[in-house]
């Protein structure tokens, strides 16, 4: 079997991810809500389904990222860059530094106020991008100068 | 910009290109004309208003052959030693230049028109993503095309099995292979869409269905739909033989001294396409299940940077033979390859029996749902939905066990030589066939349920083709085995051998 990757994501990613749940699940439930409150006539079933879109939701929030933690993992060999993500639908990504066209690091305004940051590899295959969500912000641009450096000291025309 | 003759080494399009715009926007005013002269007759007489669509024709024709002249005079281009440029632009002067050793394509391509003329459209491409990677040149004359092509192709020959010249070409008797395919109901269909819509335009969409009712006035229903299907499918028929003729007549598969693949084909359109051997990673076997039944295969290939830009969103780009009996397409897919046996007829290791039951499960869930959702509407509101949801069920379930225990035969991987080869699919099944070396990672995906069955799908991800290629729910523990040694040294760090407990 694969082993797990060497390294959890940082802490922090747990609360970023429950945000955004959070989020998701207010832009759904709200409008319901409101429209519950103001058409009389469909009251019940509007606010029966933001009921029940809440309760997914906040199972959701409370569930998703603590799998999630315990799942996503990464790490970063001489060779290549290797990610575990998913829960119910388990995916591990190599890409061989040999291969490697691109590094970036993404912040998105949620990422910054965790402190956070997304290091996305791409590959000259359309379908071979690696991503790495809930890094530690140091830790992420750290990674990224080390994964610069390494393609660029590795031969090859990465197709 | 001057008036003077460019510089030696620059050239200039074909001055007929002007002709050419003149004659297509003719050709288009040719057919706004009937309905504009119609309209104009009831403000004018007849002669009035002839006079005046013709001053408006030539005025549209005068000036789109003026502005095609300007843009003839303004375009440009030069093969140097380094780069090939090409300056053009009505008002802003566009100029372009790709590096020589980067361009992988160049292909001809003349509509019946620029046939006629000796002319042809060169597009240059480096095959990568992106407007800005394609040169083209509308038009040359063929002569100046062919050198064009000849000159930014040159390379030298990878060593290998050589076979240059021939090595396929159109059999007329593989014609009988366009019916099968899934062109033709499509076509049908279109047909039909095609009347009924014309009609509507002229507003006898309900007399066009009447008169087909009057047709029938003494046919049972069932009758009826059963004779319109059958219309329609002969329609179909014959407009997938045409369209098959307009794309494959005067077909033809070279290798070129140099190592560059070559298509040529087409009836009215003919259509040159070159494919560098250098970003040659494989190729993949297509099989429709129409032509799988005749026994017959496609064969794509399988190559970095092939044009993905307006002109190939029609699949054939990539196409190398058309469907052929399955012996000669693996034929043509071992000389394409310079291989004695090609990897497409290598044995595959089957997988386990567990794939077989996800498929039957999917089928049978993607049947009975909708035939439960029937059933619940037929027990609530009438009886006639209960009888549709039998129907459907003694139909279907047949059909859907079938396709799946069919897909899940089909499902298989191998190595073979220098290739890995992954078969799936049903409806339409696809044997590729990637070269190892051209693997540029791996992605492993394992659902809850696979992780129980003891599967998982392994896909290599390649910067040719599709980008990705799938052996979907392998065994979990061999699937890996064949990821690492396919590509040696890549997976094996990240693997560590545990008992395999489960099934």
């Amino acid at each position: 079997m694969l082993r797990p990757p060497r390294n959890t994501l940082n802490e922090r990613a747990v609360g970023w991810w429950r945000v955004q749940w959070l989020l998701m699940t207010a832009v759904h439930v709200l409008p319901l809500a409101v429209l519950g409150a103001l058409i009389g006539s469909a009251r019940f079933w509007l606010l029966l389904s933001a009921a029940v879109l809440a309760v997914a939701g906040a199972a959701a929030t409370v569930l998703f990222p603590l799998w999630w933690f315990r799942t996503h993992r990464w790490e970063i060999t001489e060779d290549a860059v290797y990610v575990r993500t998913g829960f119910f639908w388990q995916e591990w990504r190599i890409a061989p530094m040999s291969r490697i066209q691109t590094v970036d690091t993404v912040r998105g305004p949620l990422e910054q106020l965790y402190r956070l940051a997304t290091v996305t590899v791409t590959t000259a295959s359309a379908k071979g991008a690696v991503r790495i969500q809930g890094l530690d912000h140091e830790v992420a641009a750290d990674l990224a100068q080390q994964l610069t450096r390494i393609t660029r000291d590795t031969p090859g025309d990465a197709t | 910009m001057s008036t003077a003759a460019p510089p030696a080494d620059w050239r200039r399009l074909d001055p007929r290109t002007v002709l050419v715009t003149a004659l297509v926007v003719a050709g288009v005013v040719a057919g706004a004309a009937i309905p504009v002269t119609l309209g104009l007759t009831r403000w004018f007489g007849l002669p009035a208003a002839v006079l005046q669509v013709l001053a408006g024709a030539v005025l549209v024709i005068g000036a789109a052959a003026g502005a095609d002249r300007v843009r003839w005079h303004r375009t440009r281009y030069r093969v140097g030693e380094e780069r090939v440029e090409l300056h053009t632009g009505l008002l802003l002067v566009k100029r372009r230049s790709l590096a020589r050793t980067r361009i992988r394509t160049v292909d001809l391509t003349a509509n019946l028109m620029l046939r006629l003329l000796g002319l042809v459209t060169v597009r240059i491409g480096t095959g990568e993503q992106g407007h800005d990677s394609t040169l083209e040149l509308d038009p040359v004359t063929r002569t100046e095309g062919e050198r064009l092509r000849r000159l930014l192709l040159e390379h030298t020959a990878p060593p290998g099995i050589h076979r240059e010249g021939e090595l396929a070409v159109l059999d007329p008797r593989w014609i009988r292979y366009a019916p099968v395919s899934f062109v033709a109901p499509m076509l049908g269909g279109a047909a039909v869409g095609a009347v009924l819509q014309v009609s509507d335009w002229v507003g006898a969409q309900g007399e066009v269905i009447e008169w087909v009712g009057d047709r029938f006035r003494e046919t049972p229903l069932l009758w009826v739909v059963i004779a319109l299907v059958l219309a329609a499918l002969v329609a179909g028929v014959v407009g997938a033989l045409g369209l098959w003729i307009e794309m494959w007549w005067n077909y033809r598969l070279e290798r070129e001294p140099g190592g560059t693949l070559r298509v040529r084909r087409g009836l009215f359109t003919s259509r040159s396409i070159s494919v560098e051997e250098a970003r040659l990673r494989g190729v993949d076997l297509v099989e429709p299940l129409g032509v799988r039944l005749v026994g017959a295969a496609r064969l794509d290939a399988i190559t970095t940077g092939l044009a993905k830009d307006h002109e190939a969103k029609n699949a054939d780009h990539n196409t190398l033979l058309p469907a052929a009996p399955r012996t000669r397409a693996d034929a043509v897919a071992a000389d394409v390859l310079r291989e004695t046996a090609t990897p497409t007829g290598a044995a595959l290791t089957p997988h386990p029996r567990a794939a077989r039951g996800r498929r039957v499960r999917w089928s049978l869930a993607a049947v009975l749902g909708p035939v439960l959702v029937l059933t619940v509407l037929g027990a609530l509101l009438t009886p006639v939905l209960l009888w549709i949801a039998l129907g459907c069920t003694v139909v279907l379930v047949p059909v859907a066990v079938a396709l799946a225990l069919d897909a899940y035969r089909g499902l298989g991987h191998a190595l073979s030589g220098r290739y890995l080869v992954t078969r799936s699919g049903t409806v339409r099944r696809s044997t590729a066939a990637l070269e190892r070396a051209g693997v540029i990672g791996w992605t492993v995906r394992q659902s809850v349920f696979q992780r129980r069955a003891g599967l998982l799908s392994i896909t290599a991800t390649t910067a040719a083709g599709g980008g990705a290629y799938t052996a979907y729910d392998t065994d979990a523990s061999e699937g890996l085995t064949f990821a690492a040694e396919a590509v040696p040294g890549l997976l094996e760090p990240f693997l560590e051998r545990v008992e395999h407990t489960g099934p």
